[in-house]
């Protein structure tokens, strides 16, 4: 089922590469205490790859997706993100990056509840500086991806679980990011539903989209093409898996 | 991001916490509105008491009947009056006054055709006209040879013929009567304005003296004289100067206190003028300690709206916010409550000021400059409250944000 993954070699050119994660370390203290969350990672990820980044609590996965997210900065290490060190960024470039490069999907939604549908698919474009009529014409567009064109005026609070979670995803492609970064993105859904919005990542994938999917359900991780697992703050596994 | 889209996204809010924000605005709107109606109550009075000093000339002492007690009141007895034996006093005696007009003053009915009304009676002398600074829109004042031949002849106050139904020209040269005497109109005053305050001049209808005092009420005795005070010549002087005169005709002992008062008119605005600037100090005070519970208001509001959309900063963060945009997002958005507080408080204040001014016929005056400190001050109220909040805001970290319920 696994064969060693081809892009983990170091030597491979750079050209295509969106994910360069090198000897990444992130500590936490805690009191006197110092906890050792990742511990020196190596990772990279192509473009149009899908991969599961897998580990039970505690593995350190939440921690590496904070980064790779560009939410949190690696104690030592370097990560390159489409060409580009993010490791040292300030607060202000790295909420830039994240508005460019990364669409977060959450397990939660996490869709303004006041904003309607377009709104939230705005949002992201509003904090890119695109103007108001190029806005509107890009999250209609989003939407109508996700497959959600008919909900444009409905607040969170009117629409399904899945429709949220849609809404969340067509938030996330609006920028036309690099990632779509998806922690636990069915968590929250009956199976039935989250099996829809696996249907659309598949669907996503297949267009060419960069997908990294945060899980501990190996039932939906089986969707990626890449396993990386994850321990104690250590790489442990990573492979390409054959499915489909 | 614009700062339009930043006013959006604050309506946005506020909008979807409605209940929330109008009672968080509810002191600033009650506040300004307190103090836009004050305010144009001051500028009302201000303006009133302008008016009557160009209308009453700085330099003119009013003497009226009695005896002065404590603050300025006359006691008005029988035995204490003002006759026309003092005002030929007066003219004889005075050194220096330029003019003196007596003004004989009593109530009666006054009927043109089938309408009664009731008015002030005042008989005067030509001269009331320059001194108190009057003017005649129609036809002419009492003359020198009417007063001589105790003529009928009547010069109305502007609102007269507005109570007869009447246009000031069809009226002169007609007949009314007054006390059943028939007088013959022949001028009509210019509009003077109580400027809200006291019976109106523009309801008196004047005639000469001698008629009123041999042909209407048979008495001598004068409500009030006015005296027009010689220039370059002190008003202090020329009230000694009065006192002299009258003291000597009512054979008042030394020692013995005045039965009579003089008035500088300009005491009368004096004291408006303080009463409006007391007035003025209390409306700052009230504009304070609104403005500072407003404040307190959305502070606290603006704390706890920071706390409770913790996820959302974290996900508008995630979502590729600066800390500058949450920073502007809730400092706009505490502004916007200021705005809103204070428009609402204008509307609030310009109805009651016109609410006040109907009902008890008293001028206020909103003034621009009111309205546009009101708005200044309540968005200077709404960013100070939201400065604390709104760095609170833009310091979270996403992470942690994100985590919160």
């Amino acid at each position: 089922m696994a064969t060693p993954n081809p892009s983990a070699n170091r030597d491979s050119p750079p050209s295509g590469r969106v994910i360069d994660l090198q000897t990444i370390h992130k500590n936490y203290r805690m009191g006197s205490e110092t906890i050792r969350a990742l511990n020196g990672v190596d990772c990279r990820i192509d473009a149009n790859e899908y991969v599961a980044i897998m580990g039970p609590s505690g593995s350190g996965k939440s921690t590496l997706m904070n980064i790779i997210g560009c939410l949190d900065r690696p104690s030592a290490g370097e990560y390159w993100l489409d060409g580009e060190n993010v490791s040292k960024l300030n607060d202000k470039a790295l909420a830039r990056v994240r508005n460019r490069m990364i669409g977060f999907v959450f397990q939660t939604f996490n869709l303004l509840s006041k904003s309607n549908a377009l709104q939230n698919v705005e949002t992201p474009l509003l904090y890119g500086g695109v103007g108001r009529r190029e806005r509107r014409n890009r999250a209609r567009q989003a939407l109508e991806r996700v497959g959600l064109d008919d909900r444009t005026f409905h607040k969170p609070s009117e629409l399904s679980g899945g429709q949220r979670q849609r809404v969340a995803v067509a938030r996330a492609l609006v920028n036309d990011p690099a990632i779509l970064l998806a922690d636990e993105p069915t968590g929250n859904l009956d199976s039935r539903t989250g099996e829809d919005i696996m249907a659309l990542f598949e669907e996503l994938y297949s267009a060419g989209q960069t997908i990294i999917l945060v899980t501990h359900e190996p039932g939906i991780a089986v969707r990626a093409k890449r396993h990386i697992h994850l321990r104690d703050g250590e790489v442990t596994e990573d492979y390409l898996v054959e499915n489909g | 991001m614009s700062l339009l889209e930043s006013i959006r996204i604050a309506l946005n809010a506020i909008r979807g916490n409605a209940l929330r924000s109008a009672l968080t605005i509810l002191m600033i709107v009650i506040g300004v509105g307190c103090v836009i109606i004050g305010a144009a109550f001051g500028s009302g009075t201000q303006a009133a008491v302008q008016e009557q000093m160009s209308t009453l000339g700085a330099n003119v002492l009013s003497i009226y009947p009695g005896q002065s007690f404590g603050h300025g009141r006359v006691a008005s007895s029988n035995r204490v009056s003002l006759t026309i034996d003092d005002y030929d006093a007066l003219r004889r005696d005075s050194q220096f006054l330029s003019a003196v007009v007596p003004e004989l003053r009593s109530s009666r009915q006054v009927k043109f055709g089938n309408k009664n009304i009731h008015g002030t009676i005042t008989g005067t002398t030509p001269n009331y006209l320059v001194v108190n600074n009057r003017e005649l829109t129609h036809g002419r004042m009492i003359t020198q040879s009417d007063l001589a031949a105790r003529r009928r002849v009547a010069v109305l106050g502007y609102s007269i013929p507005t109570s007869f139904e009447f246009a000031p020209t069809s009226l002169l040269g007609r007949d009314i009567s007054i006390g059943r005497i028939i007088f013959k109109v022949v001028g009509v005053f210019a509009e003077v304005g109580s400027g809200g305050y006291g019976p109106s001049v523009d309801d008196a209808i004047y005639i000469p003296l001698t008629t009123a005092r041999f042909r209407v009420f048979g008495s001598d005795r004068l409500g009030s004289l006015s005296a027009e005070v010689k220039e370059n010549i002190g008003i202090d002087m020329a009230m000694v100067d009065i006192e002299r005169v009258l003291r000597r005709e009512h054979k008042i002992r030394p020692g013995d206190p005045n039965d009579f008062q003089i008035m500088n008119r300009s005491v009368f605005t004096d004291m408006m003028q303080s009463i409006t600037s007391t007035l003025s100090t209390y409306v700052i005070g009230i504009l304070a300690i609104s403005l500072l519970i407003g404040a307190i208001g959305i502070l606290s509001i603006m704390l706890v709206s920071v706390t409770e959309r913790t996820r959302e900063i974290g996900v508008r963060k995630a979502l590729g916010a600066t800390r500058g945009n949450i920073l502007t997002q809730f400092i706009v958005e505490a502004i916007t409550l200021g705005a809103l507080g204070g428009l609402f408080g204008i509307v609030l204040g310009w109805l009651g000021s016109e609410a006040i001014s109907s009902q008890f016929d008293m001028p206020l005056i909103v003034e621009m400059q009111t309205v546009l400190i009101a708005v200044a001050v309540s968005v200077s109220v709404g960013f100070s409250a939201g400065v604390w909040p709104a760095y609170l805001a833009s310091k979270l970290d996403p992470i942690e944000a994100l985590r919160h319920d």
